[in-house]
């Protein structure tokens, strides 16, 4: 089963206290948008195999959204962070270069 | 070692020109001889430096896809590749129910023309597909499933798909074993298709790569495709982990890799791979005779020929690529079958499985051309592309040879970009 640490209040919570909230930094296009960069934001997705970011929401917990770095092929947790940002902190993304040298998402490495 | 395979090679061509059929007669004379002369079903060659047609993924779609190219288009030089063995993705995990009550008229018009086509599958293949007509029953347990399966009967009956939906009196003299009183959730009615039910997923697989095999066609298997090879925006083949093979179209049928293989290709797609389980019980008598999906409790259940109740469950909601699905589902699924079916509660479960399904936004299939000139892709089935396997082949096999199939026109890539979408989420929102 999976298990995620809330980093808001610190519960290690399996999967069933969770409800996953899909891909995570996706970034948003409204009104004046190019038809492209519409699409990509609602639809597009990067389905990686291997490290991916996602969004979850600790639902049975504290309710707070949190966002996490997984291995989609090994179910791995590299670790857990905070919503309020654009990007994955620093320490996280060693993390994932210790583990999975040459690593790329989107535009992190 | 180069010798062994020469010999293989040979016995292989053999073959392409002897392909027996299997009839009553073939049954009695292997008999009389201990089964001794029963030869492969498929050759097993090295790859070809080029073709004009290669399929990645030999599951039911890739190789349906491959079948149709030869027999409606005479397109037979083609090879199928796939990174492990043919049937070993979800056409081989699935629990296989077969049915056409879609609400949507292009849903309709695919999965109608797949169902008719599985109804005569085993004498176009010569190859027994166990197909059982034994009739799919879609439960309403609420209000809500109520209305909208009133509104897929009457679609249907617009778009000639036969169901009707039954009050629940019928549902308990079509399944005994049925509790209809709830607790939870009774049953209210059901939306029944007499002519759905089950087929041997392996045997789709099988017949199709046999049939194939047998018009020349390569199935390539344990041949991983590591990447596609364009130049000025039209694909010119794949890099394989047995090296690389050129072709002038490339067909992309891989179902939960899908979003793999457009990264390679350079695009990305409106597609999520999760994990969808199925498990089943002990064999036991025969009990159930038709096939019956809950959805608002997420299960769904049938008997095999083995006598192994088939269950299938919910989907995982987060991206996984690992065949196997969360604990908790498969025990939810159990929870809320017992409930409607009291007698499984004392049933012992054998064995647990996943696989990775493709899902996209509006719970139908892609089947279109891309952005990578002569590069075609069809995915997206999801939870339920079994039974759409035949028709998707047909489809999509005409797409690659013409550029444009009736069948899959609705379902290009474009739809998502113009706000098209084709909502299966009545027909399709839980796994089936
Ligand atoms: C548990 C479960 C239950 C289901 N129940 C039903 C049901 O009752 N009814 C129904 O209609 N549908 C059902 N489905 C859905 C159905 O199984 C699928 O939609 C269908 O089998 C997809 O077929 P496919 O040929 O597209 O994919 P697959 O059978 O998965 O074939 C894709 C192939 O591509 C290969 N591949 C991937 N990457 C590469 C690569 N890089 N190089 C070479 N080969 C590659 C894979 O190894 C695989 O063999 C179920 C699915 C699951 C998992
Ligand atoms: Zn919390």
């Amino acid at each position: 089963m999976l298990i995620l640490d809330c980093p808001y209040c610190g519960t290690s919570a399996d999967e069933t206290e969770l409800s996953p909230g899909g891909e995570a930094h996706i970034k948003r296009y409204g009104p004046g948008s190019s038809d492209t960069d519409f699409e990509g934001y609602l639809f597009g997705r990067e389905n990686p195999k291997g490290v991916h970011f996602e969004r979850w929401r600790h639902a049975n917990g504290c309710g707070k959204w949190f966002h996490a770095a997984r291995c989609t092929m090994t179910l791995e947790v590299f670790g857990t962070y905070a919503a309020q940002t654009f990007e994955p902190p620093q320490e996280i993304k060693d993390k994932i270069s210790a583990k999975r040298p040459g690593w790329s998402w989107r535009d992190f490495s | 070692m180069a010798q062994k395979d020469a010999k293989v090679q040979d016995l292989s061509q053999e073959s392409v020109m002897f392909m027996k059929r299997y009839s009553a007669f073939a049954v009695a004379r292997e008999a009389a001889r201990y089964h001794s002369g029963w030869e492969r079903a498929w050759r097993s060659p090295m790859p070809k430096k080029s073709y004009d047609v290669i399929i990645v993924g030999a599951g039911g779609h890739g190789l349906a896809t491959a079948y149709y190219l030869g027999k409606n288009h005479g397109i037979t030089n083609v090879a199928v590749i796939e990174k492990g063995w043919l049937g070993g993705g979800n056409t081989g995990r699935n629990t296989t129910i077969i049915r056409s009550n879609y609400l949507q008229d292009p849903s309709a018009a695919i999965f109608e023309k797949a169902r008719s086509l599985y109804e005569t599958m085993s004498q176009d293949l010569n190859y027994n597909v166990m197909f059982s007509p034994r009739g799919v029953m879609m439960l309403a347990q609420t209000q809500s499933e109520i209305r909208g399966y009133l509104r897929t009967a009457q679609a249907n009956a617009l778009q000639g798909v036969k169901t009707e939906f039954i009050t629940p009196a019928r549902v308990k003299e079509l399944c005994p074993i049925i509790e209809l009183s709830g607790p939870r959730y009774p049953v209210l009615g059901a939306l029944w298709q007499e002519r759905g039910g089950t087929a041997r997923h392996d045997a789709v697989a099988w017949g199709y790569a046999r049939a194939c095999s047998d018009m020349g066609m390569d199935i390539i298997q344990q041949c991983e495709v590591t990447g596609v090879d364009q130049a000025d925006g039209q694909v010119t083949g794949v890099k394989t982990t047995k090296g690389d093979i050129a072709c002038k179209k490339l067909g992309v049928v891989v179902a939960g890799h899908s979003g793999v293989l457009a990264d390679m290709a350079g695009f990305r797609l409106p597609v999520e791979s999760i994990a969808l389980q199925a498990l089943v019980s002990e064999p036991i008598k025969p009990c159930m005779d038709v096939v019956i999906m809950a959805n608002t409790v997420h299960g769904y259940l049938s008997q095999s020929d083995k006598g192994e109740m088939v269950i299938g469950g919910g989907t995982d909601g987060f991206n996984n690529y690992t065949q196997r699905g969360s604990f908790h589902h498969a025990e939810e699924t159990v929870r809320a079958l017992v409930e409607t079916f009291p007698m499984l509660s004392r049933l012992k479960m054998l064995r647990q499985w996943g696989g990775i399904v493709d899902m996209t936004g509006d719970r139908s299939p892609i089947l279109s051309s891309t952005p990578l000139g002569g590069c075609f892709i069809n995915c997206g089935w999801g939870t339920g592309g079994f039974k759409s396997i035949p028709g998707s082949g047909w489809g999509m096999a005409e797409l690659m040879a013409k550029g444009s199939s009736p069948l899959t026109d609705a379902f290009g890539l474009n739809r998502f970009a113009e706000g098209r979408f084709i909502d299966e989420s009545v027909a399709a929102g839980v796994a089936h």
